[in-house]
């Protein structure tokens, strides 16, 4: 079916989420509004307002009640997702890169970058039910190791943190007790930044994407490498289908390597993988920039690309889709 | 880093205060023979070889006998002299002027050394001032230090040379008998040279031999395909063998850049060029002509760079390589090189010009040697402003008797193509229209083989239409120009044969707004690659000429080079690193299907190891192709086992993957049943798994959308 276009953003995209239910899409870009659309026809339903800086980040609550969003302008922002107004701003020191809720959304982990002589860190803050109580507090920091860190996410059961970022290392770590648990391997991981990182939807396992041209599949409880996607161009957004076995990697040249002949030699495809046999089975084009963020529909029957071009792409997959076969 | 530089700023400030020079030039350093201060080479076999010539480390320095002897108030005056003398040819190394004086007498010796920078200056200062006359009683004796050396080892008597016992040598044809007739090819990617044999039965290569920094710039296979020839600072390498790559052969040729084989691989071709210290001076050039199997060097050529840039596209700067271009055929019996007015011939017996002399063409600007005979074709452009006509001639060597001549009139440009196996030559003139502000082109055709070598005139349906490419079908009959100057040009095939007069050219047909600029023929003829490179992204067009029609057409995007293996079954495609991105090599079958697709970061090279002219004879060939049904049953069904086998291994891989995820899958969905609970407590209760979360209800939802009251009369 033809990809429904949509043009809402006047700067690239970063980030994509969809709520729960799957009916809404949340997109996040450089310029500073967030913006909510309806994932079955593309039609905008709304925008929030208020953030000073690109907009990296968010993540929506189980109930679809609440929005989270991380900003360069260094605050990490709670909206009420019907209304749009704003019902609390954390300040940080520094630009907020990953966000996201724990089960149960009562905490939330946030990830802030390098900044000035600020190290990168992760901060665990807590979610109040009624946001007339909630505080600036932070349950958890952690000082991050050295350079970016690009996503951090919940392991099972709200225990463990699972980050990485710009020295290709994934790390797990206890959220009681703030210790590293668990590194990757260096010499079967990343060799180059990570630029994404996500998990299946039962959080058993999840992928990682990197600017070594390649994505690999973890499992979240051992950190052990299960299986590697190797592409032709930097990964800088990856997702998995929660229906189908399958996983979609998107990126492209580096925005400012782009040769200026033809969009074909940016790669700008997302493309599809068996996850199981590692094998391309096809690829989806139509970006004019690098891919910097994709999202499965939680149905697996539509997903979603953000470019550095500024679009949202819609795809609802036709029925063939459902029938390949290697 | 802070720290660091804190170091190296003590380091220096030590060293300073210890006077100690800490530019150390590592060329200068020299370790006693035998110590390589625990460092091991990677060159396995340095130690086996004896040291050669250029590696004593005095190849810089020149011996001047014959000076004038004179008493110590005389010593600065000689040696400003000799200063001013040998300063003018290359620099001479600070303290690098050593004239020993007699400790009795106090008087020179009559004798200095002098050490340049390079050994290139050495050797220059050697042939400038040897037998310099200084003054009548003094003629300079201007020697290499290290010849001195060489010479007194010489000993007094003669000695039989000892005699090695015969040892076989390997079958360095070995490829040409593999089981499943593949053919194999090289690639350099990165700092990795490897030799892949291509299994397109199994769309995979398989590799032969791998070796990191094996040359220094490029490699080259001979035309026989019996080495793979390697180029280093020191100088070539040949390279083969029956089941790997052994170094066969070196040719000392210091900074050797280009190299070139004779036709037949008998000899080896090698060139440098060396920056002159004065820079009004020409580049210095340096050829040398090995013999490919001993080693030896059977001629060298030196001169100014100026004598070997002559000719080309109007005197363009550099050297057109090769610079001698081999003649005769396979038989290596000459080659030749273009000169001011002369062609130079020389045979491979003597090594010498024959006749003693050049062959003195006035004004010749180009010229090329039949593949197959003795025959040289060379071209004179237009002169005294069109009142002397360029001409075109055919000359046979070693008689130099002119075979053929033709005059053209208002030719701008002139290019030769031969036919490959000699029997056509094409000429593609560009002449001037009327006014002279344009060009058109035409071709004259000489039937070589025919007698008095009749010459056909051909011009396009719209002679006005540029000419992008033009090639001869290899041993064929046929042609193939790209013509046109809007940007889709056509393409059109052309006989040397017509169906009623053998002796006309005929057209075959016209291709109409094609994306090609370069024409690919398959070495076996017949099938041809219309290719568009650079600007139309490579694009790819298979096309059979037998049948005239199209087998497939395809795109390896950003393509650079295309070559067919040298049996005409397969075409590679690559793209090498002049673009940053998609770098790698497909490999096509003849007819244009896709069979895999290798990609390699800084791929620089590939090269089909070619194969040398087949043993059968012509009736032999002809009687194969009448029963190739007979045969080729026998090869089908070895297909047919080969994909059997690889569709069953790979059912069983993707088992194996299939049943391995199953395992993952079973492990991850108990380790969440074990945490339902506790991930329900996290959600304050609320029914989480997965299982509930689909659940379909039907709701209904009632809305008011209006609300009115009406007054309904009663009747």
């Amino acid at each position: 079916m033809r990809p429904i276009l949509m043009k809402g953003h006047e700067r690239p995209l970063t980030f994509l989420k969809y709520n729960r239910d799957g009916d809404l899409l949340f997109s996040c870009a450089k310029d500073h509004t967030p913006t909510v659309w309806f994932a079955d026809n593309g039609e905008r339903l709304g925008t929030y307002r208020g953030h000073n800086g690109a907009v990296w980040t968010c993540d929506v609550s189980r109930d679809s009640m609440r929005l989270i969003t991380g900003s360069a302008d260094q605050t990490v922002k709670l909206w009420n997702v019907q209304k749009g107004t704003q019902l609390y701003t954390f300040n940080f020191g520094s630009p907020a890169r990953s966000v996201e809720f724990a089960i149960g959304d009562k905490l939330a982990v946030i990830t802030t970058d390098p900044f000035m002589e600020l190290t990168s860190a992760i901060h665990v803050k807590r979610i109040a039910g009624d946001s007339t109580e909630q505080t600036e507090e932070s349950v958890l920091v952690i000082k991050g190791p050295q350079g970016r860190i690009n996503r951090a996410v919940w392991g099972p059961l709200n225990r463990t943190i699972i980050s990485a970022g710009e020295d290709a290392v994934i790390r797990i770590w206890d959220f009681e007790t703030g210790k590293l648990l668990k590194e990757s391997d260096k010499e079967s991981g990343h060799k180059k930044t990570i630029t994404s990182l996500t998990k299946a939807a039962d959080g058993s396992h999840f992928l990682s994407g990197s600017l070594d041209k390649s994505a690999k599949l973890w499992d979240t409880r051992t950190l052990t490498l299960i299986k590697t996607y190797s592409t032709e161009r930097p990964v800088n957004a990856v997702a998995m289908s929660p229906l189908l076995d399958h996983v979609v990697l998107g990126g492209g040249q580096d925005a400012s390597a782009v040769t200026t002949t033809d969009h074909r030699a940016g790669k700008f495809e997302a493309k599809f993988y068996d996850k199981i046999l590692q094998e391309e089975i096809g690829g989806v084009k139509g970006h004019f920039g690098p891919i910097n963020a994709l999202a499965f529909n939680p149905d697996g029957k539509s997903c979603s690309s953000g470019g550095e071009d500024g679009y949202v792409r819609l795809h609802h997959f036709d029925p063939d889709y459902f029938n390949i076969k290697i | 880093m802070a720290a660091e530089v804190m170091l190296m700023n003590e380091i220096e400030a030590k060293a300073a205060s210890m006077a100690i020079d800490l530019n150390i030039d590592f060329n200068s350093i020299q370790l006693p023979r035998g110590e390589d201060c625990g460092i091991v080479s990677d060159d396995e076999d340095v130690y086996h070889d004896d040291q050669l010539e250029f590696d004593s480390g005095f190849g810089n320095v020149i011996v001047v006998d014959n000076l004038p002897v004179v008493p110590l108030e005389k010593f600065e005056k000689l040696e400003g002299v000799i200063r001013k003398i040998y300063s003018q040819i290359g620099v001479i190394k600070e303290d690098g002027l050593w004239m020993p004086v007699d400790p009795e007498t106090k008087k020179t010796l009559g004798y200095c050394f002098i050490e340049y920078n390079t050994p290139q200056e050495a050797e220059l200062a050697k042939e400038k001032t040897n037998g310099y006359k200084l003054d009548r009683a003094h003629i300079f004796a201007v020697n290499m230090f290290d010849d001195f050396d060489k010479y007194m080892r010489v000993p007094d008597e003669w000695a039989p040379p000892e005699i090695k016992p015969y040892t076989p040598g390997e079958n360095l044809q070995k490829w040409l008998t593999d089981e499943k007739a593949r053919d194999q090819f090289v690639i350099r990617a990165g700092t990795d040279t490897e030799v892949l044999w291509n299994d397109a039965r199994q769309s995979k290569t398989e590799l032969v031999y791998k070796r990191s920094y094996w040359t220094e710039s490029f490699v080259q296979w001979s035309p026989l395909g019996t080495y793979l020839a390697t180029v280093h600072r020191q100088g070539a390498a040949v390279w083969g063998g029956a089941n790997t790559f052994n170094r066969l052969m070196r040719y000392a040729h210091p900074q050797v850049k280009l190299i070139d084989f004779s036709p037949g691989e008998k000899f080896l071709v090698t060139y440098s060029s060396h920056e002159p210290s004065n820079p009004h001076d020409a580049n210095r050039v340096v050829i040398n002509i090995f013999d490919v199997r001993t080693g030896k060097v059977m001629r060298d050529f030196k001169g100014s760079a100026d004598e070997f840039t002559i000719g080309g596209a109007g005197g363009v700067a550099g050297v057109s390589w090769p610079v001698f271009r081999w003649g005769g055929g396979k038989e290596d019996k000459y080659f030749a090189k273009l000169g001011k007015n002369m062609i130079s011939v020389y045979e491979t017996e003597t090594f010498s010009l024959i006749d003693k002399k050049s062959l003195k063409v006035e004004n010749v600007v180009d010229f090329s040697w039949s593949p197959t005979d003795p025959i040289l074709a060379l071209f004179v452009p237009e002169l005294g402003g069109g009142n002397q006509p360029a001409r075109v001639s055919l000359v046979q060597i070693p008689s130099k008797v002119e075979l053929r001549q033709k005059n053209l009139f208002s030719v701008s440009d002139c290019k030769m193509y031969w036919q490959s196996n000699g029997e056509y030559l094409a000429v593609k003139a560009d002449r001037y229209t009327k006014t002279k502000k344009s060009t058109y082109t035409g071709f004259e055709l000489f039937r070589i083989k025919e007698r008095d070598i009749p010459i056909e005139v051909l011009e396009l349906d719209n002679k006005n239409d540029k000419i992008i490419a033009f090639a001869w079908e290899p041993k064929g009959h046929r042609f193939a120009v790209i013509h046109g100057d809007n940007p889709r040009p056509d393409i059109s095939f052309y006989s040397m044969k017509s169906s009623h007069n053998l002796g006309r050219v005929s057209k075959l047909t016209t291709l109409k707004g094609k994306q090609a600029n370069a024409l690919f023929w398959s070495p076996g003829g017949r099938f041809i690659v219309l290719a568009g490179l650079k600007g139309f992204n490579g694009q790819l067009e298979f096309f059979n000429v037998d049948e005239l029609e199209t087998m497939a057409t395809a795109e390896h995007f950003m393509a650079t080079d295309i070559e067919w293996d040298p049996t005409g079954r397969y075409v590679a495609t690559a793209v090498t690193s002049v673009h940053e991105m998609e770098n790698g090599f497909n490999i096509w079958s003849f007819h244009g299907k896709l069979l895999y697709r290798i990609l390699k970061d800084h791929f620089f090279q590939f090269l089909w190891r070619p194969r040398p002219p087949s043993f059968l004879s012509a009736e032999k060939e002809e009687e194969i192709l009448k029963y190739l049904k007979k045969y080729s049953k026998k090869y089908d069904a070895e297909d047919q086992d080969v994909s059997m086998l690889l569709s069953e291994q790979d059912r069983e891989k993707r088992r194996m993957l299939k049943e391995e995820w199953e395992k993952w899958i079973s492990e991850w969905k108990r380790a969440s049943e074990e945490e339902k609970l506790e991930r329900q407590r996290l959600r304050d209760g609320e029914a989480s798994d997965e299982e509930e979360e689909y659940e379909a209800k039907e709701v209904e939802v009632e809305e008011i959308l209006d609300f009115s009251e009406e007054v309904l009369f009663e009747e």
